[in-house]
């Protein structure tokens, strides 16, 4: 049994050492505010682990008694008690000890985390849907305000502002690199401050269930120099790329016949839909549906010709389309960097 | 209490007293037990006591063991059913994109899996230990209330079929087991689904208000004579701390489930922010029953800890009062804590911290409760039966969700891992190590007593290793994919995450797990045909449950015991002294006061009858209907009210009319 169990236990180290250097992992953290929480983490992590060795070894000392077992009940020595119970309230005392101690750490942690965003200069509002992300960048001059979904482009080394809310049910933003999450809430609006180190791809995820695809509903965060950034901004408020050739052609003239124009928006064109993601740019994201495919000319197909096999619950429709009118918007969409 | 007061008390049996005020004119009086022969008062005890023969007898029963054995076998079988959904979760998740199990289907799993584990099995099984154990450990001869004990069974069964009834036409709850608005509300919970889980709730928690009420009222009027507050043993404290802290939780989510349907039946937008109502109100009534609740099932386990403890460590429990007061104080602060569960909310920042103090605050008298079965056992080697090795399986486990609950209670701490597998790990450490343990060793504890048989201790032990392992196994590897950022309730995951290989590990353990249930089951049934006879007390333990036979006859005792000690069995090694003075005829009580259990009154207890079964028939029907249209409402009425005078008619006995 023991060999089993250290067995079992090595072979969690293993797995454990393995995955820590995750894209989505709290314990590997890359902004303030996570790399502030990776080090709670490990001091909870440290403190229970001793309280929990020593609570053990208290329970082992009677089992290694070589004494027999007493069948008879125990004759009470007043003595014996009294002096057990100075240990349990020693033990009692310490426990409220380090509670407190615990309650005042997590307190001041709390304050340094609020700290981090009180100078942010971007604010970004982040509204939840069923299953996609709405990320709309405020902007002073109203033809600087982006909207755009699911990836969030952020200028390295800053604090940015996030707004939280939804407009269905309620999601939680949750990218663990940067930090802890926060729900987005129907009727209400949470800020969210976060702030990356580097420039890198941090992945995050919804965290509060939200129906049928609540575990396809990714996000990412891609952090870049302020440089590349504002070109990304620059590039992002340029109205679609018209198309390149013949066959996109077709695809555009499909893509504004067919339903896909009832809800999604392509800037420049007379698609103005805003209840599902914004296209105009969308071969310039890195993923399709939330995360759930990469983007490619084939899983663009893949994803117009059978959302509910993809994504199974997802609220883009099946549309019927012949494989030449696919391939055509495909080679649209594809053009939309 | 000195021993003279108890002299006195044993000289001065109930019948006396109750004449000397008169109350019985003795020409009505039947016979008594009082100087009756031991043969005869068996003979007339069991014609008083028992459940009638036949079908329609067996469901008009109200012999609190009879209902607490239906309690304990339907609820074994819906942890069995939870068990079964959480294996079919665990090999959808053993791999990255695995297709075997749709999210439609796996919603609905994961939904009934915790509806049915916190809903049908373990608030149910505690309470149903209760049922069994309580009136035998006070030293009645039934429970109080006892028709509204066999119309909880009723009702409990009822929502237990309509949940999985619906689970099997694909119609059962996908929200989660706490349902949270707006996903379950009209707008974006289309069907059934939410109303089968708002529905349910109110079947479950009528159920267990009842048989809190009763519990209540057993332990405070019902107690054997001389059983003072500080004789009461910590199990029966345990309960009756438990009932009140289910008193005063349940209420909040039935009001929580009823706004539910009510905004999906009548439109009522309670939780409509788009018409000035609320979503997260719905997070704060749900946690304020859903706190309370984790220890509703956890403080009956500590009770189970507190009476396997002696019976092994060979002396009454240290610190008696010590661990008295600590239930009280987590009955309490239990209703303090409720936030944590919302620190991701986006609630003000100093309120939250607020919850961090009370939530790191519960775990003091915990802590106490722990040091002080400790420290019970540091006189010499305990005796070590299964019993016991699943108190060290209890403590092994429950500390490690213990202070993994500390690190949740702090704020910044819990954004990181709440709703990740993380928290999946704590509450399974918490309530499997917390209150399935002490459960299992119970089960090994107290077998002998229900069936008059022991269980077999090889298996025992094998089921005892393979449990431990199996479940850590399958749960301590989820800290650390909740830390590597997998949330839970996802049907799947993509492979580039890495979280694949801890998965089929975990999954792997998940197996192991259950098939340690498969063990146990095999010498449950084994042990129930072919066991060692137990004998009335196997473990020489020292509480008023063992003073009886195993089984316990329908009248439970003979004669009322008259108690002198919290372990009045190894305190009255030759004999128990007796109260005299009930009438055999009738189904006939002490009841006692509150704080010195002085005898006070005779009382009778009712007798079998099938109302309740009709009642609960009419007011499952009327749930169940409710589900479609409010005019259930009106139709269900009917019904009701017509099973209910009859359950209240009036017997004309002359008891009654003095």
């Amino acid at each position: 049994m023991k060999r089993l169990a250290s067995i079992a236990f090595a072979t969690a180290i293993a797995l454990f050492l393995q995955g820590c250097a995750g894209w989505q992992s709290a314990l590997d953290p890359k902004g303030p505010a996570a790399s502030e929480l990776a080090w709670l983490i490990w001091f909870f992590t440290g403190l229970c682990a001793v309280v929990w060795v020593l609570v053990m070894a208290a329970l082992a000392v009677p089992l290694m008694m070589r004494s027999r077992e007493r069948l008879e009940p125990l004759v009470l020595d007043a003595g014996a008690d009294n002096r057990k119970l100075r240990v349990v309230m020693t033990a009692v005392g310490l426990t409220a000890v380090i509670l407190v101690g615990l309650t005042l750490l997590s307190f001041f942690a709390n304050r340094t985390l609020a700290a981090i965003g009180s100078d942010a200069a971007l604010t970004i509002r982040v509204t939840g849907h069923q299953w996609w992300w709405e990320v709309r960048y405020e902007d002073a001059t109203p033809s600087r305000i982006l909207t755009t979904a699911n990836e969030i482009h952020i200028p390295a080394g800053e604090p940015v502002r996030l707004l939280l809310t939804s407009t269905d049910v309620i999601h939680s933003f949750w990218v663990p690199s940067l930090s802890g999450k926060l729900d987005l809430i129907p009727g209400r609006m949470n800020v969210l401050d976060i702030k990356a180190d580097k420039p890198g791809v941090y992945r995050g995820q919804c965290a509060e269930f939200c129906g049928a695809q609540h575990a396809n509903m990714g996000t990412f965060i891609i952090a870049e120099p302020r440089a590349k950034f504002d070109a990304w901004w620059n590039d992002q408020l340029q109205p679609a790329a018209a198309p390149s050739n013949d066959e996109a052609k077709t695809g555009e003239d499909l893509f504004l016949k067919r339903p896909c124009v009832m809800c999604h928006k392509i800037g420049g064109t007379p698609a103005g839909g805003t209840v599902a993601p914004d296209l105009t740019h969308v071969a310039s994201r890195q993923t399709l549906a939330a995360g759930t495919l990469t983007m490619s000319r084939g899983n663009l197909a893949a994803w117009i010709a059978d959302p509910q096999g993809v994504k199974p619950g997802s609220h883009m429709p099946v549309v019927d389309l012949s494989g030449d009118e696919l391939n055509a918007i495909v080679a649209y969409l594809e053009g939309l960097k | 209490m000195s021993s003279a007061d108890l002299t006195s008390e044993r000289d001065l049996p109930p019948e006396r007293e109750a004449s000397a005020k008169g109350d019985v004119a003795p020409e009505r009086d039947g016979p008594r037990d009082t100087g009756m022969d031991d043969a005869s008062l068996h003979r007339w005890l069991t014609r008083t006591w028992r459940t009638p023969p036949g079908i329609i007898g067996a469901l008009s029963s109200v012999d609190h063991k009879v209902i607490a054995r239906r309690y304990l076998v339907t609820a074994f079988l819906f942890l069995c059913l939870g068990g079964l959904n959480a294996v079919a979760m665990r090999i959808q998740l053993s791999g990255p994109q695995r297709g075997l199990i749709g999210p439609d289907l796996y919603n609905q799993l994961f939904t009934m899996h915790g509806v049915t584990m916190m809903f049908l099995f373990a608030v149910p099984i505690v309470q149903a230990t209760g049922i069994y154990l309580v009136p035998l450990m006070v030293g009645t001869r039934n429970i109080a209330f006892p028709r509204l004990n066999a119309f909880s069974y009723w009702v409990y069964v009822s929502g237990g079929l309509f949940a999985w009834v619906s689970f099997a036409l694909s119609m059962a709850p996908d929200v989660g087991w706490f349902a949270y608005v707006p996903l379950s509300g009209p707008e974006y919970g289309p069907g059934k689904r939410a109303d089968v889980w708002a529905q349910m709730i109110t079947y479950t928690e009528v159920s267990s208000l009842a048989v809190a009420v009763a519990t209540i009222v057993t332990v405070f009027k019902q107690r054997a004579p001389g059983m003072s507050l500080d004789k009461i043993p910590l199990y029966v404290w345990s309960l009756l701390v438990t009932s009140f802290v289910v008193v005063f939780a349940m209420p909040a989510v039935m009001i929580t489930s009823t706004f539910l349907i009510l905004d999906r039946l009548v439109g009522t937008h309670i939780f409509n922010p788009a018409e000035g109502g609320d979503a997260l109100l719905f997070q704060h009534l749900f946690w304020f029953f859903g706190h309370p609740e984790v220890y509703i099932i956890f403080l009956p386990a500590t009770g189970m800890v507190s009476a396997i403890i002696p019976a092994f460590a060979r002396r009454p429990v240290f610190g008696h009062l010590g661990l008295v007061l600590s239930l009280i104080a987590v009955g309490f602060l239990s209703f303090g804590l409720w936030v944590h569960h919302m620190f991701a909310t986006g609630l003000p920042k100093l309120g939250a911290s607020f919850f961090t103090a009370s939530s790191m605050m519960i775990a003091i008298p915990n802590g106490v409760q722990i040091f002080c079965w400790l420290a019970t056992l540091w006189d010499g080697r305990p005796v070590i039966r299964t019993p016991l090795l699943f108190v060290f399986g209890f403590f092994f486990i429950f500390v490690i969700g213990g202070l993994t609950g500390v690190m949740l209670a702090s704020v910044p701490l819990d954004l990181q891992v709440h709703d990740t597998y993380f928290v999946v790990a704590h509450f399974h450490y918490v309530l499997i190590g917390g209150a399935v343990f002490p459960l299992l060793g119970a089960a090994y504890f107290w077998f002998p007593k229900i069936t008059g048989r022991m269980m077999s201790e090889r298996l025992g032990r094998w089921h005892f290793w393979l449990a431990l392992i199996g479940f850590n196994a399958a749960f301590f590897p989820m800290h650390i994919v909740g830390l590597w950022g997998m949330p839970r309730r996802v049907y799947t995951y993509p492979a580039e995450l890495g979280w694949g290989n801890i998965n089929l590990f975990i999954s792997a353990g998940a197996v192991l797990f259950f098939l340690s249930f498969v063990l146990f089951a095999f010498n449950l049934v084994h042990s129930a045909l072919k066991g060692a006879p137990a004998g009335d007390n196997p473990w020489d333990a020292g509480t008023l449950e063992w003073a009886t036979s195993s089984p316990p006859p329908s009248y439970n005792f003979a004669r009322i015991p008259v108690v002198t000690n919290v372990e009045p069995l190894w305190a009255e090694r030759e004999a128990l002294p007796v109260a005299t003075g009930l009438r055999v005829d009738a189904r006939e009580l002490i009841i006692s006061t509150v704080a010195e259990a002085h005898p006070d009154i005779r009382e009778k207890s009712a007798t079998p009858s099938i109302w309740p079964l009709l009642a609960a028939i009419s007011v499952g029907g009327t749930f169940l209907y409710s589900i479609f249209t409010p005019w259930a409402i009106v139709w269900g009425a009917a019904p009701i009210a017509v099973t209910l005078i009859g359950w209240f008619w009036p017997k004309g006995d002359p008891e009654d009319e003095e």
